[in-house]
């Protein structure tokens, strides 16, 4: 049978398709306006993007030129002799992320619960909380650290602040979410026997959460190390901080250095907390 | 509980050989015996884990200069701050303390243009690299390992780098402006799009690909006419999502120097403007908000297209 089609004469399986299938050859007059104008706005939009962002063809290639320039200089990477500084920068990076992914955790719990329908029935409470934790969330935690290099002055606790600060709003909208999914079975089973409230949080809610709590808080921290080593470029301390003066002093070999160590770092983190997840929340046998 | 723990192979004492046979219950001290050496290897693996924690926390709170009197000193100073960049709105004269608080509505829409452009820009020039590096890199499409690794690293190499190292560099190449933050955020997006395109080129069904080789298709058709009317729909909703992230990572960019909404708000933190910051900042919420739900809206649409 299907021999038989495909020795029929190429023109004879065209005039079968197209008998078929006449949309796909001849489009309706609807569609094909559709798309002509879809491409033409498209293309108008990229025109207007191009128009205000000013690009001269000569800056782009003295751009291109300067960058090529600077890229020779990449390589070899070397640390210049300041490989213990670099370290030390590195390791106030990973202790920024870790410290301020605790800080969130810890401010993300109570302010989970509140945001819970179930635990707090108001629904105006409930609008409140869940649009301030938006607010939250809604700042990067870049211009947080801006904000906090002006509150506590330059230094690493200020990228601490600004990570929590920044992480607080999602996690709480994660954990708040978590509370609001929970089995109440566990709560009333936990309930029936006479336990009082602190109990009942205690030995039929939390056990249900905290797993979320601690797998989300692995994956703030993994993404926390990547944002921590920009948090340095405005002044709060970590590796970024010897990047950027390293970019303005124009020491490229040291930069494409300091580079090269954070994606070490990055992927050692990512290991390890794909390890840690395995070993506490994917095993089934472990319970809190 | 009880039945996971324990061996479900036992010596029968009568005959001697090992068989299965469900545990003796009766035998009340090796049940004891069992629950209380559970009881403490977990105890044992808590305090483990608990002395590594807190060895961490310690560590960190050397390490990032953590200090209590700044923190007492610093939380005032953040309130502070809060009610410092908190427009004085009274109810008698709204609309002009609207219009004072939002002085310079028009430049900064103007800004927020320059922001959205360089966003929709760098995602135009991030999907078009991605395309190109996608097909390459899926492991089904591709049969010469050598050209799908170099691919496959080369995608590491660009998102593994945040966007404001690259802003960082080409700023330096390139002057202020636009064109640096652009590049940046194209060359980032376009390694952590490729990786989710070629991910998407890994699920599809073969027999299309199958049906244009039979037809004798070469590569280049192959992936024009089987692989990609099956993934555009989903490399569409991946565009849109990273145009979401893009636009908020222009307006982050702009810190160092590459245009835009950023530029503006970092001069007037520096500056200590307060009641700018918390306009531009509420501005910025507002835009993103915004988008991200017509974006939202647009994915799904495009995500029910595919299932129907």
């Amino acid at each position: 049978m299907i021999t038989s089609e495909i020795a029929a004469p190429y023109d004879e399986v065209l005039s079968d398709a197209k008998h078929r299938f006449p949309e796909v050859f001849h489009p309706g007059l609807h569609k094909r306006i559709c798309r002509v104008a879809g491409w033409v706005l498209f293309v108008a939009w990229v025109a207007f993007c191009l128009f205000r962002m000013e690009p001269s063809i000569p800056c782009l290639w003295q751009g291109i030129g300067r960058l090529g320039w600077l890229f020779q200089f990449l390589f070899p990477p070397s640390h210049g002799g300041y490989l213990a500084e670099f370290s030390y920068a590195l390791l106030e990076t990973v202790s920024m992320a870790f410290l301020g992914t605790f800080l969130a955790c810890i401010a993300a719990v109570p302010l989970g619960f509140l945001g819970a329908r179930n635990v707090i029935g108001n629904p105006g409470v409930h609008f409140g909380v869940r649009r301030f934790f938006d607010f939250i969330r809604g700042i990067d935690t870049l211009i947080w650290a801006l904000v906090f290099i002006n509150v506590v002055g330059l230094g690493p606790f200020a990228g601490v602040m600004a990570i929590a600060a920044g992480d607080m709003g999602m996690l709480a909208k994660l954990f708040a979410e978590a509370i609001e999914n929970m089995d109440a079975h566990q709560a009333e089973g936990v309930l029936s026997t006479g336990a009082k409230r602190v109990q009942v949080i205690c030995f039929g809610i939390l056990p249900q959460i905290l797993p979320v709590l601690l797998s989300n808080a692995l994956y703030f921290f993994e993404s926390n190390t990547r944002s921590a080593t920009i948090l340095g470029v405005v002044g709060a301390g970590g590796i970024g901080m010897q990047l950027a003066d390293r970019i303005r002093i124009n020491n490229w070999d040291e930069v494409s250095f300091i580079v090269g160590m954070i994606l070490v770092t990055v992927a050692a983190i990512d290991w390890l907390s794909r390890v840690i997840r395995m070993r506490v929340i994917k095993n089934p046998e472990y319970r809190f | 509980m009880l039945f996971s723990i324990w061996p479900h192979t036992w010596t029968l004492r009568t005959t001697g050989e090992r068989k299965f046979c469900p545990p003796l219950l009766t035998r009340k001290t090796d049940v004891e015996k069992a629950y209380s050496s559970l009881v403490l290897s977990k105890r044992r693996k808590g305090i483990v884990f608990g002395l590594l924690f807190a060895g961490a926390l310690a560590g960190s709170l050397l390490v990032s200069e953590v200090d209590p009197n700044k923190l007492l000193k610093g939380l005032p100073g953040l309130f502070d701050y809060g009610l410092r960049a908190a427009p004085v709105l009274h109810m008698k004269s709204l609309s002009k303390d609207l219009e004072g608080w939002y002085w310079g509505l028009g430049h900064w829409l103007s800004l927020l243009l320059d922001t959205f452009c360089i966003g929709f820009m760098a995602t135009l020039l991030g999907t078009a690299g991605a395309l190109f590096l996608c097909f390459p890199a899926s492991r089904n499409l591709m049969d010469q390992f050598p050209i799908y690794c170099l691919s496959r690293r080369l995608m590491e190499i660009e998102r593994s780098v945040p966007d404001l190292v690259y802003a960082l560099i080409f700023v330096f190449a390139f002057g202020l402006g636009p064109i640096p933050g652009v590049l940046a955020i194209a060359i980032h997006s376009m390694g952590a799009l490729g990786k989710l395109f070629s991910e998407v080129n890994e699920n599809i069904d073969l027999s299309p690909v199958e049906g244009v080789r039979a037809a004798g298709g070469n590569w280049f058709q192959v992936i024009r006419y089987a692989v990609i009317p099956q993934v555009l729909p989903n490399f569409a909703s991946y565009a849109l999502l990273r145009l979401e992230i893009n636009v908020r990572s222009a307006a982050i960019v702009g810190f160092v120097g590459a245009g835009g909404i950023g530029q503006e708000l970092f001069f007037v933190i520096r500056q200590f403007v307060y009641t700018d910051v918390s306009a531009i900042v509420l501005l910025l919420i507002v835009t993103v908000s915004l988008m991200d739900m017509t974006c939202e809206r647009l994915r799904h649409l495009l995500i029910g297209k595919e299932l129907r």
